[in-house]
């Protein structure tokens, strides 16, 4: 009995730990006062002003391109690793697709700024940022297609060869709808990634380019505003909701994740 | 010309030896089996034929023309997959239509034909339905009416019907019989049941790693096998260890150590001294209480070790003089039948000259 009210009393505290200040920053995203100190009264003065910040519009328009773009193109690419380790089982892909998912953020931003500036000599900048997301967000689409492909009955690709489909029209017709959940997950998910990802970015941005996080972090720099609050519980809210949707797809996301 | 034409075909899986040097020869029409037990290399002959895999040595021919290089969708055959296969993002009626849209039917005609086949196969009311919500049985159907819709040259099934529980196993195979008639198309079936192989089929090639034992229709199968194997792998069977005394043009003397005499019958001229195993079929042996009563050619003394009542038959286990276990099956609806023997009845054992068959060493 003692022991099970510890364990509980534990967890709460672990969960509260977690999402106390992320209440916080929620809760204070209304709060009709400049400081963070005490509750004064509801306000959505905060999120008006956000509107009207030229900089952090543009961090926000800059953010949601590159997610856009590099969650598309990591699907594409992620899907065709997934395929490739499932059909051909290659001892070595796995290694190479999954590494940079395991690899320490900041070591993964280092080295991409290195490649960058002193091997392809590249101007840093949204196209930077773009290829460093794609890097990271490959091995995610990847991993989720091949627990797709790993559930299913491997004969049915070759009765669709046997009943007269050629390859492509068996990736059309059988693959590609049967993976599409796999395919929504992973682009939700790689959307996730890009959009709240603060460390490669830092390294790989260069000046002049915030992206969303770029432009918080820049703002904490100076004080904690409301408006840090507002713009944090959008972030916050919409991160939420991908992920609730890419478990949808894939019902066994969030166990994997866990 | 044969439809189907298997020629010396090889397969090596690095060491293994897989399939070896193979010959079949498959008719247009028939309802052929390739039994054996798993490893056998009758799977891998099936997927050679269906085009997944391409035999290392000789050829497969298809109406006389080499299928080497021809991928599966341009072989005009198509494969019932023993899990069925069935596309699960499809409807029954879609998963038949597979192959139709692959043809480029027309969507009139494939209506009307998706139509024909639901109706062959008994599943009218199913076509809305998705492969999750039928049984087994229905799922089995599917997959059939999938691979007869386009009328191919040549159906192949594999163990088509090992998932299936044992009553409906027995229906499946009145249902496939009956199909395979009415649609004419050449079956190519693949399995390790013996029993569903003598049910069910024209001709069976029996394998045994790798090789063809015996090609042949089913009673011959049953009741000539050509060695030990094929004896012992399809139906049970006595085999009792013998070498030849006499050999005349029909009439074959054979002595079992410890038991004596054997009257037999052979075709073959058989050396005087030649070592083999009499092989004799349990059902036909009598078993009998009184040594009058057993008034068959061959007769021998045994004890009963064993008795299995089976409802329409008693399977006897005797131990014989020699300390060899024969097993007889008797008939319990057979007239004027005395009484069971009991374990531990001394009983006289008997079978006809021409019961058994004597397979050379």
């Amino acid at each position: 009995m003692n022991s099970r009210f510890w364990l509980w009393a534990a967890s709460l505290a672990t969960y509260a730990f977690l999402y106390i200040p992320l209440a916080v920053v929620v809760i204070f995203s209304f709060n009709d006062s400049l400081l963070n100190a005490e509750w004064v009264g509801f306000t959505t003065r905060w999120y008006t002003k956000l509107l009207h910040d030229d900089d952090m519009l543009r961090a926000a328009a800059n953010s949601l391109l590159i997610a856009l773009a590099s969650s598309s193109i990591s699907t594409v690419l992620g899907a065709m690793a997934g395929l490739a380790m499932h059909r051909y089982r290659p001892r070595w892909l796995p290694l190479l697709v999954l590494t940079p998912v395991a690899m320490p953020e900041i070591l993964l931003g280092v080295s991409l700024l290195l490649f960058f500036r002193q091997v392809l000599d590249l101007s840093l900048g949204l196209f930077s940022i773009l290829v460093a997301h794609i890097t990271f967000s490959i091995g995610f689409v990847a991993v989720i297609v091949r627990a797709r492909l790993a559930g299913m009955d491997e004969s049915i690709f070759e009765a669709a060869r046997d009943l007269g489909a050629s390859p492509w029209a068996t990736f059309r017709r059988i693959t590609l709808p049967l993976i599409m959940p796999a395919l929504l997950a992973g682009f939700l998910m790689a959307f996730t990634l890009s959009i709240d990802d603060f460390v490669i970015t830092f390294f790989v941005a260069g000046v002049g380019v915030n992206t969303l996080p770029l432009q918080i972090y820049s703002m904490i720099k100076v004080a904690v505003t409301p408006e840090v609050n507002a713009v944090s519980t959008l972030l916050m809210a919409l991160t939420l909701t991908l992920i609730l949707l890419a478990s949808r797809f894939a019902p066994d996301l969030l166990k994997a994740r866990q | 010309m044969a439809l189907l034409e298997i020629r010396n075909v090889t397969r090596r899986f690095g060491a293994l030896e897989a399939v070896k040097d193979v010959s079949l020869a498959i008719e247009a029409g028939e309802f052929f089996t390739l039994l054996g037990p798993s490893g056998c290399g009758k799977t891998t002959i099936l997927r050679m034929i269906a085009g997944f895999d391409e035999p290392g040595e000789g050829e497969i021919l298809l109406d006389g023309k080499s299928l080497a290089g021809v991928p599966p969708e341009k072989r005009p055959l198509h494969t019932v997959f023993q899990s069925y296969a069935l596309f699960p993002h499809m409807t029954v009626a879609g998963n038949i239509a597979f192959p139709l849209e692959m043809a480029g039917k027309s969507a009139l005609e494939i209506r009307r034909r998706v139509g024909e086949t639901l109706a062959l196969v008994h599943l009218e009311d199913k076509a809305a339905s998705f492969p999750h919500e039928l049984s087994g049985g229905q799922k089995q159907r599917v997959a059939l009416a999938r691979g007869l819709v386009n009328q191919p040259r040549l159906l192949l099934l594999d163990e088509p019907l090992g998932a299936l529980d044992a009553k409906l196993r027995v229906e499946m195979q009145i249902e496939l019989i009956a199909l395979q008639r009415e649609v004419g198309i050449t079956f190519v079936f693949v399995t390790h049941s013996q029993q569903e192989a003598l049910a069910l089929s024209h001709r069976i090639a029996v394998m045994r790693g790798g090789r063809v034992e015996q090609c042949d229709e089913p009673d011959q199968l049953y009741t000539q096998p050509a060695n030990r194997f094929v004896a012992d792998f399809v139906g049970k069977i006595n085999l009792i260890e013998v070498a030849v005394t006499a050999s005349s043009k029909v009439l074959l003397g054979l002595h079992a150590s410890g038991l004596g005499e054997i009257a037999a019958t052979d075709p073959r001229p058989l050396a005087v001294g030649e070592k083999g195993a009499f092989a004799l079929r349990p059902e036909l042996i009598r078993v009998h209480g009184h040594k009058e009563s057993a008034d068959l050619k061959n007769r021998f003394q045994g004890r009963v070790r064993e008795l299995l009542y089976l409802g329409d038959v008693t399977l006897y286990k005797v131990e014989l003089a020699n300390g060899a276990v024969i097993e007889a099956l008797m008939p319990n609806a057979a007239p004027g039948r005395a009484k069971f023997h009991e374990v531990g009845d001394a009983v006289w054992v008997c079978w006809r000259h021409d019961a058994g068959v004597f397979l050379r060493n």
